[in-house]
């Protein structure tokens, strides 16, 4: 029995007698470079060449730097692929040479060294617990309770601070996550960076899909409240054969003519929800394959998403152009625990 | 680095347009009213024997199809031109097959069902064009993100759709097949009519997508543009396979 | 040292190592590391080639930081890439642009990076599966096991803020998701994604934000995990393969110098030297395809890197509709589930160790590895294991796999489903038996000697096949494992038994109810009563490399 099987409890292991003993490091294989000192020299030689390369490769990577000054993509393609090929080869050449070194000249004789166990030996654990129970003498850390106990109560402050002073990250959330800036009578426009134009109810034929932003998108000065806003109110305007619309009547009103716009944003994690298949009517979304049925109120017909797509109210307004009839009525987007409060 | 085709395409077209094309316009007028009834009869013939088993006798529609009436010749040109029909199996969508009618027999073809009811014509060469005079190729790309990269990807690779339809890649996709598929809105892909994209719109998204299926690959080899997928499947197959390679190499015993 | 002024050094270098000598004791250090022996195998530089990919990010990294420009302010891109030129977007995004175009060597770097960061999450990922698999988490490696996970852990996060800087259309969905699954987390989730994102998504500061995790405080993290890991690999010593002359109190191996400096040096190289091919030769990230960020558009084949996307699948194959109000808190478990079950999952992986040794009740230090048959219950955990992972991680690619194979959507997303709770069942099984048969022809092998195919027809007329007998090496790697028996749940002093003493004992029963034991002592030699041939044979008959290889 080993050392370590003494003195630690073996649990469960059972005791097997093995039928030989361990022979011991098996024997040593003699290499061709170890024979031979022809082979030797070959090898050397072998891992000089790889040295060598790996100069040329340095080279190459530094012409490839000058060669190529950027004036079109085609530079900057030869660019990486030639110091990249440079580059590499001046690294596997290295990295060959001296693996190739280690192999074949240096010595393969496997040794065998002691393992000592972790735990330390009882004198070095006693003089531990000594130097500590003397460390606690010296300060008085257990007598002195009153010292000990302010002091733990001043480390658990102290961190306080450090996590307050992080408050501003981000503001109160309040109620930004349910509302959106679609008002009544603001107008749909086409998403494009330039701000859109507004869309006539006769420019949406049966099978045609917008994407619609509110129009007073363009008037947010803030970069980043503009994206923020955006990301909320993008919206989806399809035309379908009214036919085939399954419409609750409490929202017969909020389409027109087949005309219907709703969220893009996906209520699972709010990537946004843009497939749209014209003769199914069903929308999928790209990131995690939630299925909405657009002629069904975007129903949840499939994947993980929970809640259907927040239907966006539209009208027509006194020259033609779609308009919404005001706000979504309930928050876009991934649901969050207080969606349902107002 | 597309520079050069660039200007030698710009080149091509001043030429045509300043030599061929007065030419072309004066006398297209007249010969074209002529061969256009004879299209539309030999269109029919065809249609009959081809199509109507399945679209009615005057594509009106039957239990195999859907009414032809009003879907113009650039549909008949995109269905038939890309091979999709006459469809073969039945399936969640029609496959791109070899396309099995000549140029002139499609013609024929879209002429006959373009006779039925106005729909959207086959697009003007100017719409078709991908270099030249005020091609915004940002203004394509930007469209293309919103109107099409949700389902066909940023950069035409094609993505899934639900129940085994798909949105086909575009790579291949010629200028005057990308430009019809738009303006009808072919099996389950919406339409976008001339109202929401402009046939200039439609121009510049033409244009962006040829520029990106003909640009060299600045960083190498794309692994089929899918993203990250392909790339971490590369790093562990190949990437991570030929290091343990090495590492098998360096802990084997040399002879 | 005293014995320096002694010893006069006469050459350059020797002046230099006596002047740092006198000042830094490096004789010392050298003298006890210099040959410190570490053993030889190629599973054991896994961990090497998940650390240089980091040196390897570091390097790389540091290059990139000169040229990007962490800001969401926005400009009209004026580079190289034409479809691009004229259009808004943020600074961010068209510093990454300038990076890729218009700096020589900017691409190279940028995806010499990015490749090396998939690298270093995936060699690190198969490191852990390694160590797991041959049991060199127990006792006394079970802390560096901890540190390891974390390391793991922050390689993901590392990767992921880095995946987000270029705040191209891409990555700005996947944030987008983040931000999801955050507002998700009932009661705090929206604060925490205001915090984040310093506001309402996508806001324009988080870049910045992440920025400073990404160059900062994660490679800081790293740093010091991987100090301590490397550290606690110098206390412990290398474990290494159970065989001949290799036991738990000693480790058998080459010295650290020169070998293994020359090797792990040399192999440094070489895993730079692949990353920089890779990044030459094959496209990542092309980020100009993608487009700046906009919160309208979205691109078919959205996905994460690979590291995190098992997180993306756990989400895909959530069911539908789980919302579910309670007393007015809604709580969206589509988004909730698959979280819970994630860090559930993460959970059992940082745990295993502690949860092994309580089930073997075995306090012994172990430095010799198990071979993976020889743990059949252990192999078969950790395959249903990786069989869950995988199956999270196929769950991400479900629209590829549609698309590529023609096949239905809905019909892959629902089999993955059924996949994720039957696969690591069948797994489990599986490989269970397959380790268990794998022993039992070791014990075949040990008994009675290899099959040599020769067939012989006996006097009598009875054919047989001649065995070989295996030499003593081989029949010590064959029989040198441990046995455990399975516990029986026993009262304790007050006289009952406690329902922790029955679960351990179910444990205890699934993990060596089905056992192989050693071949023993008895054994051998009955085997070898009635069979003439000298059992042990002195010389190694076979190239001891074909034993170390074989399956």
């Amino acid at each position: 029995m080993s050392e370590i099987e003494k003195v630690y409890p073996a649990g469960l292991a059972t005791n097997i007698q093995k039928p030989i003993t361990d022979p011991g490091i098996e024997p040593h294989r003699v290499r061709m470079t170890d024979k031979s000192e022809k082979a030797a020299k070959g090898a050397e030689q072998q891992i000089a060449v790889m040295f060598g390369i790996s100069i040329v490769g340095a080279i190459i990577a530094i012409w490839g730097f000058f060669a190529f000054p950027i004036a079109d993509l085609a530079d900057t393609r030869n660019n990486t692929l030639w110091m990249g090929i440079g580059m590499g080869l001046s690294l596997l050449g290295i990295g060959f040479g001296a693996v190739h070194w280690a192999k074949t000249l240096m010595p393969d004789h496997e040794v065998s060294e002691a393992r000592h166990q972790a735990r330390s030996n009882d004198e070095a654990r006693a003089k531990a617990i000594e130097i500590i129970k003397t460390a606690d003498a010296e300060s008085g850390f257990t007598r002195r309770k009153l010292i000990r106990r302010s002091l733990y109560g001043a480390l658990a402050f102290f961190p306080i601070p450090a996590l307050v002073i992080f408050g501003d990250l981000g503001p109160q959330v309040g109620d930004t996550l349910k509302h959106t800036i679609w008002k009544k009578g603001v107008r749909l426009v086409r998403d494009s960076h330039e701000g859109g134009t507004p869309i006539k109810a006769s420019e949406v034929t049966i099978g045609s899909v917008f994407h619609v932003v509110p129009e007073n998108l363009k008037d947010i000065e803030d970069h980043g409240e503009k994206l923020n806003q955006k990301a909320k109110a993008a919206v989806l305007l399809v035309r379908v054969e009214p036919s085939e619309l399954r419409e609750d009547p409490a929202k017969a009103s909020w389409s027109y003519d087949g005309i219907v716009a709703y969220s893009k944003i996906c209520t699972h994690v709010g990537c946004p929800v843009a497939l749209y298949e014209q003769h199914t009517h069903h929308l999928l979304c790209p990131c995690h394959q939630s299925t909405f049925d657009l002629a069904d109120h975007c129903k949840v017909i499939f994947g993980p998403a929970s809640r259907p797509l927040p239907q966006l109210a539209i009208e027509v307004d006194a020259e033609g152009y779609l308009v919404a009839q005001g706000d979504f009525t309930e928050p876009v987007g991934p649901s969050f625990w207080d969606i349902r409060q107002s | 680095m597309r520079r050069r085709p660039w200007a030698i395409g710009f080149v091509i077209f001043l030429g045509l347009v300043l030599s061929g094309g007065g030419y072309a316009a004066a006398t297209n007028v007249v010969q074209s009213e002529v061969s256009n009834a004879d299209q539309v009869a030999e269109g029919r013939k065809l249609f009959l024997a081809n199509c109507a088993s399945c679209h009615g006798s005057n594509g009106e529609g039957a239990i195999g199809g859907p009414s032809l009436i009003g879907v113009g010749a650039a549909s008949v040109d995109f269905q038939v031109g890309t091979g999709r029909m006459p469809g073969q199996a039945s399936g969640p969508q029609l496959y791109k097959k070899p396309v099995q009618f000549t140029e002139e027999q499609i013609s024929a073809m879209a002429a006959y069902v373009a006779s039925l009811a106005p729909g959207p014509a086959i697009p003007d060469a100017e719409y078709l064009r991908t270099t030249g005079d005020g091609i915004d190729m940002t203004h394509g790309s930007e469209l293309f993100r919103i109107n099409c990269a949700m389902c066909h990807n940023a950069v035409g690779a094609g993505g899934a759709l639900t129940q085994g339809k798909f949105a086909p890649a575009l790579g291949g996709v010629t200028e005057k097949h990308i430009y019809e598929a738009m303006v009808t809105g072919p099996q389950n892909m919406p339409v976008f009519n001339d109202a929401n994209l402009t046939p200039e719109d439609k121009r510049d998204i033409i244009a962006y997508l040829k520029y990106v299926e003909e640009a060299d690959s600045v960083g190498g080899y794309e692994l089929a543009s899918i993203g990250p997928v392909a790339e971490g499947l590369f790093v562990w197959i190949f990437g991570l396979g030929f290091i343990i390679a090495i590492t098998v190499w360096l802990g084997a015993k040399a002879n | 040292m005293s014995t320096a002024t002694e010893q006069k050094p006469t050459t350059f270098i020797g002046g230099a190592a006596n002047y740092l000598d006198e000042r830094l004791s490096l004789g010392g250090v050298l003298k006890n590391f210099g040959r410190k022996v570490f053993p030889d195998h190629w599973s054991f530089m896994l961990g090497e080639v998940a650390m240089y990919s980091f040196v390897v990010l570091l390097i790389s990294g540091t290059f990139l930081t000169f040229f990007y420009q962490p800001s969401m302010a926005s400009v009209h891109y004026e580079g190289s890439y034409a479809p691009l030129k004229g259009a808004e977007m943020s600074i961010a995004y068209a510093s990454s642009l300038d990076i890729s175009f218009d700096i020589r060597g900017g691409l190279l770097m940028r995806q010499v990076h990015h490749w090396a960061a998939l690298l270093f999450v995936a060699a690190a990922g198969l490191h852990m599966l390694r160590v797991f698999f041959t049991g060199a988490f127990r006792k006394p490696r079970e802390l560096n096991w901890i540190v390891g996970f974390f390391l793991f852990l922050a390689a993901m996060g590392g990767g992921f803020t880095g995946y987000s800087l270029p705040d191209d259309l891409l990555s700005g969905n996947g944030l987008r998701i983040i931000d999801g699954m955050l507002k998700a987390i009932p009661f705090i989730g929206p604060s925490i994604s205001s915090g984040l994102f310093g506001g309402e998504f996508p806001g324009d500061e988080i870049v910045a934000r992440l920025y400073s995790l990404h160059i900062m405080i994660i490679p800081a993290l790293i740093i010091v995990l991987l100090a301590v890991h490397l550290m606690m690999v110098i206390i412990h010593k290398h474990t290494h393969y159970s065989g001949p002359g290799k036991t738990d109190e000693n480790v058998v191996g080459f010295p650290l110098m020169p070998v293994y400096v020359a090797k792990a040096g040399g192999f440094f190289f070489l895993v730079f030297g692949v990353l920089m091919a890779i990044a030459a030769t094959f496209t990542i990230n092309p980020i100009w395809n993608y487009g700046p960020y906009d919160p309208s558009p979205v691109s078919a084949g959205t996905q994460p890197d690979w590291y995190i996307g098992w997180l993306d699948g756990a989400l895909r194959l959530a069911p539908s509709r789980m919302d579910v109000e309670l007393l007015g808190v809604v709580l969206p478990f589509g988004v909730l589930l698959p979280l819970v079950i994630s860090l559930a999952f993460l959970a059992v992986v940082a745990a295993y160790p502690f949860i092994e040794k309580w089930v073997t009740g075995d306090d012994r230090e172990h430095h010799v590895l198990d071979r993976p048959r020889n743990a059949p219950t252990r192999t078969a955990i950790g395959a249903a294991g990786v069989m869950f992972y995988a199956v999270l991680w196929a769950g991400a690619s479900t629209d590829l796999i549609a698309t590529n194979f023609q096949m239905n959507l809905n019909q892959v997303l629902t089999s993955m489903q059924i996949l994720l709770i039957i696969g690591p069942v069948i797994a489990y099984w599986v490989t269970k038996r397959a380790c268990l048969a794998l022993q039992r022809k070791d014990r075949e092998i040990a008994l009675h000697g290899r099959e040599t195919g020769r067939v012989v027809r006996l006097p009598h007329g009875e054919y047989i096949e001649v065995h070989e007998p295996v030499d003593k090496y081989e029949l010590w790697k064959l029989v040198d494992f441990k046995d455990y028996q399975p516990t029986l749940a026993r009262p304790n002093a007050q006289g009952k038994i406690t329902v922790s003493s029955k679960i351990r004992a179910a444990l205890s029963s699934l993990y060596f109810e089905d056992r192989i034991a050693p071949v023993s002592k008895a054994e051998y030699e009955l085997a070898h009563a009635d069979h003439s041939p000298a059992p042990a044979v002195e010389k190694p008959k076979r190239k001891p490399k074909a034993l170390a290889g074989k399956k």
